[in-house]
């Protein structure tokens, strides 16, 4: 079972990345290593190598630190708009970085409404973009975790006199570890392989070793010196991921039960948790609200001018398709890459998730769960030219397939999907998979009584996110695609470039649609997930 | 369990199944002896009247399929790459700034269009370029000023880039940078051009000592920073292209509010070429000879923003008025470009983020 997605794994990520670094490293048949040797001696690249850890370890604090309370928030209590509160706090995530960079920058420039801070072109500013982008993976991840928490260990705990502080410190949050973890591991990944968010907020003048990788493959054709930083990055990410599983490794002891939670009212308990999810939800507003209001301006006037001319080509044919039309090939891209990345996803989850009898087994299956978050630690330029040096020969001759944009959505995706699921296979108590196959319970059976309830939940959470990551999706995205089948993100970007206010305006007018398109589909997901599983 | 596994797994190879299928199917790729279809490897900028390319299909039997692939150095470094297995026929988009390294990799075969416009003869590139690419368009990249501003201001407008490092317009220009932009590559180019190869060094040092700001690509400095653009830009002196001033007429006005320094330009000329490996060159010398027809060549300032390389086509009436071309832009010869390029990219990165 395992077998379907370390072929697709294999196909459509680790050959391409190999032959793309072995173009790099393999000289007239010859390995030569020696790129190594030259790339180490340089300052700047070491200072880039620092930059790109300090830069993910920071953003991957501050998004864990301020997800939490909103995850609380939004999947713990119980009041009128926390589905629209949930669906926002995903919307940074799928919105495309060139117009979210232009709406921190029109912010934070001297002029903008932020301009008194000084940050523009600030390593805050790039931080502070990540964590606009990253904070949705806390709240999704931890939340689904959160809401399907057995309440009675901290029931019990607070009966015992336990403060809520002490119940959250001891009870709930090793309980929701395993969860935390997965989140901020994606996140940290996320951060460490920005390209775009890093140079639209900072220029050059921080750059990582993604921006490093981009310009020696686009710029300087420099394959070697491409090859030897693409393998730093995979090291950087694979030491990473095993500090992870050590951390993972620790067993909590907090068993999940099929009786989640009932919300509860927000009272003056949760007023710490209110704060500072108010604080957030504005810091995610912000952006957004300025590019609203880009939208809705036109030479100095209010105007839905912007909307109105979606309909078209743009000024001087800036397009070839309508926005609608891309908004359109996006949602039918986004149901097949959902498709498959939750499949898939499943298929991983299932051989990870099982509890494991031996060390070996364990083994295995950590670096089985590793090889899927890869593909969100690998450069993006690094796959996408690999793509183009291998699968362009029957019989996988795929250049110019329209199953190529779902695919590498899906790879995206992939990782998210088995992180939101394995948690919480993880934490069912093994036990209950024991008595119900000493009660006779056949093996598809157990998994249908006791998996499969608890799993359902948090499957349509992945999928919903898979979609949301596949309307989002840029890079990979716009490397691929067709000139006559483009997505919304890839429109936008082309607008953005064009001379003209009305590009401009509708590049702006299309962020928001596609903002707005984002938080409809979340909020059908939710609904889904209440009324689907409503009994649970 | 192991009927649910084994159905899974079954489901699962039905789906990559479909999915090989799929892509091995009727309207997909280019497949070896295609002769029908003339795939066309371009920069994201490409553009044209949908009525010329339904001409040029009918006309000649051919159809046209576009793969847009980055700026022109994304585009030159992907045909490199693919230089075993061509991706496309046919590239259009390889500026001069780059046009060096695709005729010097071997993959672009010789061919010159018969009725070559007399005046495409001043673009050629030399030597075994000549053959190589044809050129179809150029544009000049000039630091455009916003006059109303200087005018609002009582300042008087910079005139030349010397000007520029002057105290007076200190923290009011904005440019993107050169190695992730190529209106900012060709900016480095003609600051080269104009002050050496002794003395490019200094003007920079000298620009960032004098407040510049550096962005990433041209749409966030035209857009954020620049005063005239769609933001509440601060900086009234931008890098762009001499036919950015016509967008800035406002509306109901009929002169632009901006202008660009024509002294300060760097012709981009952009350049089609054959792909060696194409398994229908025919189309592609059609679709070249396209390119550089009569119709084609008045679509591109409307369409593309440029000036064609055949002057006998009449400009668009507000083009004629405003976006005037450099009457003798700074020149460096693609070749030294090409040898000098990657050493240029570091000096720059040096100076403008130390």
């Amino acid at each position: 079972m395992a077998l379907v997605p370390l072929l697709f794994l294999a196909v459509f990520f680790v050959w391409p990345v190999l032959t793309m670094i072995g173009r790099g490293l393999i000289v007239d048949g010859a390995l030569d290593l020696s790129g190594f040797g030259e790339v180490f001696a340089s300052a700047r690249i070491r200072r880039v190598i620092w930059l790109t850890v300090a830069q993910a370890v920071v953003a991957t604090g501050v998004s864990t630190a301020l997800g939490l309370p909103l995850a609380f928030v939004a999947y713990r209590l119980r009041f009128p708009g926390r589905a629209v509160l949930r669906a926002l706090a995903v919307m940074p995530f799928v919105m495309p970085t060139v117009v979210v960079g232009i709406a921190f920058r029109t912010l934070l420039a001297p002029g903008g409404a932020l301009g008194g801070l000084g940050l523009d072109g600030t390593w805050t500013a790039i931080i502070a973009a990540l964590v606009f982008f990253n904070i949705s993976v806390v709240v999704r991840t931890v939340g689904v975790a959160w809401e399907g928490l057995d309440p009675r260990a901290g029931e019990v705990a607070a009966s015992l006199g336990a403060s809520p502080w002490q119940v959250l410190r001891t009870v709930t949050l090793p309980a929701l570890a395993p969860a935390i973890v997965s989140a901020a591991s994606v996140v940290f990944l996320f951060c460490a392989t920005a390209f775009g968010v890093v140079l639209t907020m900072g220029g050059l003048r921080y750059g990582t070793i993604e921006t490093e990788i981009y310009l020696q493959t686009v710029q300087f054709l420099d394959l070697r010196a491409a090859a030897v930083l693409s393998i730093l990055q995979m090291v950087v990410v694979v030491s990473m991921l095993w500090v992870v599983s050590r951390t993972r490794g620790q067993d909590t002891g907090q068993r999940r039960g099929h009786r989640s939670g009932a919300a509860a009212r927000p009272g003056a308990g949760h007023a710490a948790a209110l704060v500072v999810t108010a604080a957030v939800v504005a810091f995610i507003c912000a952006p957004i609200l300025s590019l609203v209001t880009r939208s809705l301006r036109n030479q100095g006037g209010w105007t839905l001018e912007h909307y109105r001319n979606l309909s078209g080509s743009g000024e001087h044919n800036a397009l070839l398709v309508t926005v609608w039309e891309a908004a359109a090939n996006s949602l039918r891209i986004a149901l097949v890459a959902t498709i498959l990345a939750t499949a898939l996803g499943l298929l991983v989850a299932i051989t990870v998730g099982r509890p494991d009898r031996t060390a070996r087994a364990r083994r295995l299956r950590s670096a089985f769960d590793a090889a899927f978050m890869l593909p969100l630690g690998v450069s993006a330029v690094t796959v996408g030219f690999g793509f183009l040096i291998t699968l362009n020969r029957p019989p996988l001759d795929l250049r110019t397939s329209p199953w190529l944009v779902p695919i590498a959505q899906a790879t995206v995706a992939l990782p998210l999907v088995v992180r939101t699921l394995v948690p919480v296979l993880r934490s069912i108590d093994d036990r209950l998979r024991q008595s119900a196959a000493v009660l006779g319970a056949g093996r598809a059976r157990t998994f249908l009584t006791v998996d499969v309830p608890v799993l359902w939940r948090p499957l349509l959470a992945a999928a919903g996110f898979a979609m949301a990551v596949s309307l989002g999706e840029f890079g990979a995205t716009s490397f691929l695609a067709r000139d006559d089948n483009p997505t919304l993100p890839v429109v936008i970007y082309r607008l953005i470039g064009r001379p003209g206010t009305e590009n401009a305006g509708m590049a702006m007018a299309g962020g928001v649609v596609l903002a707005t398109m984002t938080v409809v589909l979340m909020g059908l997901v939710e609904r889904l997930r209440v009324r689907g599983v409503g009994g649970f | 369990m192991v009927k649910y596994r084994r159905w899974c797994g079954v489901a699962l190879a039905v789906v990559a199944a479909i999915g090989v299928a799929g892509c091995g199917g009727g309207d997909s790729a280019r497949t070896d002896g295609d002769t029908t279809t003339v795939t066309v490897m371009t920069h994201d900028s490409w553009s044209a009247p949908d009525a010329l390319i339904a001409g040029f299909e009918a006309s000649t039997g051919y159809k046209l399929r576009f793969q847009s692939s980055g700026d022109a150095g994304e585009v030159t470094n992907k045909v490199v790459l693919t230089k075993d297995a061509p991706v496309a026929d046919v590239v259009y988009g390889i500026d001069n700034t780059f046009a060096t390294r695709a005729v010097d990799a071997g993959v672009l075969s010789a061919y010159v269009p018969g009725d070559l416009p007399a005046s495409a003869a001043g673009f050629a590139l030399e030597g075994d370029g000549a053959d190589r690419l044809t050129p179809i368009d150029y544009g000049d990249v000039c630091v455009n000023i916003d006059d109303a501003w200087f005018a609002d201001h009582g300042i008087a407008p910079p005139r030349s880039l010397d000007d520029l490092t002057k105290p007076a317009y200190r923290g009011l220009f904005v440019t993107p940078g050169a190695p992730t932009s190529s209106p900012g590559m060709a900016f480095l180019v003609a600051t080269v051009g104009a002050f050496g190869e002794s003395g490019w060094q200094d003007y920079w040092r000298a620009l960032m000592r004098n407040g510049t700001k550096i962005t990433s690509g041209w749409s966030d400095a035209y857009g954020v920073d620049f005063t005239a653009g769609e933001g509440n830009g601060t900086r009234p002196i931008v890098l762009s292209y001499a036919s950015s001033p016509p967008f800035t007429i406002p509306k109901g006005g009929s002169r632009p509010t901006t202008s660009a320094l024509l002294n300060t330009c760097f012709r981009q000329v952009e350049y089609a070429g054959v792909l060696e490996g194409s398994d229908n060159v025919a189309g592609a010398h059609a679709f070249i000879d396209f390119l550089v027809s009569r119709e084609f060549q008045a679509s591109l300032p409307e369409n593309m923003y440029v000036f064609p390389v055949d002057d006998a086509v009449a400009l668009p009436r507000l083009w004629e008025r405003f976006a005037k071309v450099a009457p003798s832009p700074i020149t460096v010869a693609p070749s030294t470009i090409a040898a000098r390029r990657d050493e240029w990219l570091k000096a720059w990165a040096d100076i403008t983020s130390g």
